[in-house]
């Protein structure tokens, strides 16, 4: 039987095809990149806010990064139910300590975990916030209690600058 | 050929029964029987081809970015510039695709004109490509005016001015295309969604083209009919697929040096500010590609007969077929011809030359004169050329002119053998 010679014509074709592929592959890489989040976009990743104005009680809600964040201020009985809460009970663990810097100040991406709808805030069967796209009802922490939802509201990166301003991304 | 095929797979066999789709591209791709003779000018076909689809991929990422209001559009052409990921490159790649496009195309063309590709029975192939050469110049001067720039605004003024020359109707027609008593952002918008449209069908026409093309087959450099399947012939793949592919990378490293190292040099820098409806560019001139046929604008002292002129610059090419009287394709067997039409090259080259000179004194003179010639080229030279011109002996075939002395009388007589 006659053995597979790798002749120069072999060699030359494999490798003009391996450059042509490479080629073709790093020149598709602009096409789909230009679509990610560009310069001017990335420029407004962090957003500050100045907390005076609101009183314990109130919410507001700021734009950060297209987002929807919500800035509770909670009142002792918020934070009291928050804390009595038994970890066991709940879909997705996690103390109300590490969900708040700050127990007076609530600060969470105001996205449903589920499809992306924006919770109605102090509704719901945990006088937290609910859904009403398809029913998740959050706790005064923003823990997930009921419905599709499969994770608690999202905390963002944030620091307090200083006694009144934070800073969020 | 293509009723043989049959694809190897079973998805293939199952598809190609009901679909015969892949018949269709194996017909025209693999087995299509080509000159055996063909040269590097005619891989300007599917150069071509390359930069049309280049020029819809880079259109279409770059309209995720741009917006089509006067207001904007200036701002989102530089925000293309620094802000969206390889925006710069994108759209470095789509200006200079046009200019290359361009080069292709004159190129293409030429080659046609020399080796006579236009006669009988490739006429309609001609006539196409004269729509898409249309279609082409409407779509570059369309995208030129979106990028918003003092250019971009005071082009499409005066070309839009043009049809201000048509009697009667022409302010009506002139408003009609603005959407307004001035250019400003209606005509914007509309010429953005035209010119989105119009790669589109231009690549409806390519599919014709290309179709019309494979009825006869290629032209050749002998100008002579070549019989499908002879020994003159040989299948376009791997040959030609080959062939163009290497001549495709050349193409590919003179568009990447305009790229990647002068990426302005083919355009205006008055480009780079910003529209302003109060105050025309001291020095305004179209693109390069658009140059020759500028200069036989200006050289009528009349408005509208230098548009008359200028459109029937292009409409002329359309009824070549006709005007060549010559029976006789290629210009290696007119020896005539063969000089006239490098003339006429030169003659259009001198065009784009004037045509970027301010127009007075011995330019305007000269580009008079060169576009008479332009136009005695077409109307006077080549039907009398067909008459008085005495051709050299054409070969029987494609071997026949490379062959020496000897090689010819064995063929000869192995072929008096075989008969």
């Amino acid at each position: 039987m006659s053995e597979k010679q790798v002749t120069r014509r072999n060699f030359l074709y494999v490798t003009t095809g391996a450059f042509a592929a490479a080629g073709a592959a790093s020149l598709a890489w602009p096409f789909v990149d230009q679509m990610n989040p560009d310069a001017s976009v990335k420029a407004l990743a962090s957003t500050e806010i100045d907390l005076r104005p609101i009183i314990p009680g109130q919410s507001i809600t700021v734009m950060w990064r297209g987002k929807p964040v919500f800035i509770r201020r909670r009142t002792q009985a918020e934070i009291d139910e928050a804390k009595k809460v038994n970890l066991a009970d709940l879909p997705h663990p996690e103390e109300d300590s590490d969900r708040a810097q700050n127990p007076e100040w609530l600060v969470m991406v105001g996205i449903c975990t589920h499809l992306g709808c924006v919770p109605l805030g102090q509704k719901g069967d945990y006088n937290g916030w609910f859904c009403p796209c398809h029913g998740s009802h959050y706790d005064t922490s923003g823990r997930i209690r009921k419905g599709p939802a499969p994770t608690n509201l999202e905390i963002p990166d944030y620091v307090f600058l200083n006694e009144t301003t934070i800073k969020i991304g | 050929m293509s009723e043989n095929y049959a694809p190897k797979s079973a998805v293939g066999r199952w598809f190609n029964d009901r679909l015969p789709l892949l018949n269709l591209i194996y017909g025209h791709l693999l087995p299509y029987p080509t000159p055996k003779n063909l040269n590097y000018w005619w891989t300007f076909g599917g150069i071509l081809t390359f930069c049309l689809i280049t020029q819809i991929i880079t259109g279409l990422v770059l309209a995720m970015h741009y917006v089509a209001d006067a207001d904007l559009a200036f701002a989102s052409v530089e925000h293309i510039m620094r802000d969206v990921n390889y925006g710069w490159l994108l759209r470095y790649i789509h200006a200079n695709g046009a200019s290359l496009f361009f080069m292709a195309v004159y190129i293409h063309m030429a080659r046609s004109l020399f080796y006579g590709s236009y006669k009988e029975p490739r006429e309609l192939i001609w006539i196409i490509g004269v729509f898409i050469f249309l279609l082409m110049i409407a779509t570059a001067f369309m995208g030129y005016v979106l990028p918003w720039g003092q250019m971009s605004f005071w082009g499409a003024t005066v070309i839009t001015n043009l049809f201000s020359a048509i009697p009667l109707v022409g302010e009506s027609v002139t408003n009609w295309l603005w959407g307004g008593y001035a250019v400003g952002s209606p005509l914007l918008t509309r010429f953005f969604t035209l010119h989105y449209l119009m790669p589109f069908l231009i690549f409806a026409l390519v599919i014709l083209h290309v179709w019309a093309l494979h009825v006869p087959g290629n032209n050749n450099p002998e100008g002579i009919n070549v019989v499908q399947g002879s020994q003159d012939t040989v299948p376009f793949h791997p040959h030609y697929v080959v062939k163009d592919m290497f001549a495709l990378v050349v193409f590919l490293v003179v568009f990447a040096g305009f790229v990647f190292f002068v990426p302005n040099l083919l355009g205006h820098t008055d480009n780079y500010i910003e529209a302003n409806p109060l105050q025309t560019p001291e020095h305004i001139v179209p693109e390069w590609y658009f140059l020759p046929f500028y200069a036989i604008l200006r050289s009528v002292p009349d408005k509208l007969g230098g548009v008359i002129l200028m459109v029937s610059a292009i409409a002329i090419l359309a009824f070549l077929p006709w005007l060549d009287t010559s029976k006789v394709r290629s210009a290696k067997y007119r020896p005539l011809y063969r000089q006239f039409v490098w003339l006429f090259f030169a003659n259009v080259i001198l065009l784009g030359y004037l045509g970027a000179q301010t127009a007075d004194g011995l330019f305007l003179i000269i580009g008079r004169i060169a576009t008479a010639y332009y136009f005695a080229h077409f109307i006077i030279i080549l039907p009398l050329l067909g008459y008085i011109e005495k051709t050299k002996p054409l070969p029987k075939s494609l071997s026949e002119p490379v062959l020496s002395p000897e090689e010819r009388q064995m063929k000869a007589a192995a072929s008096g053998a075989s008969a």
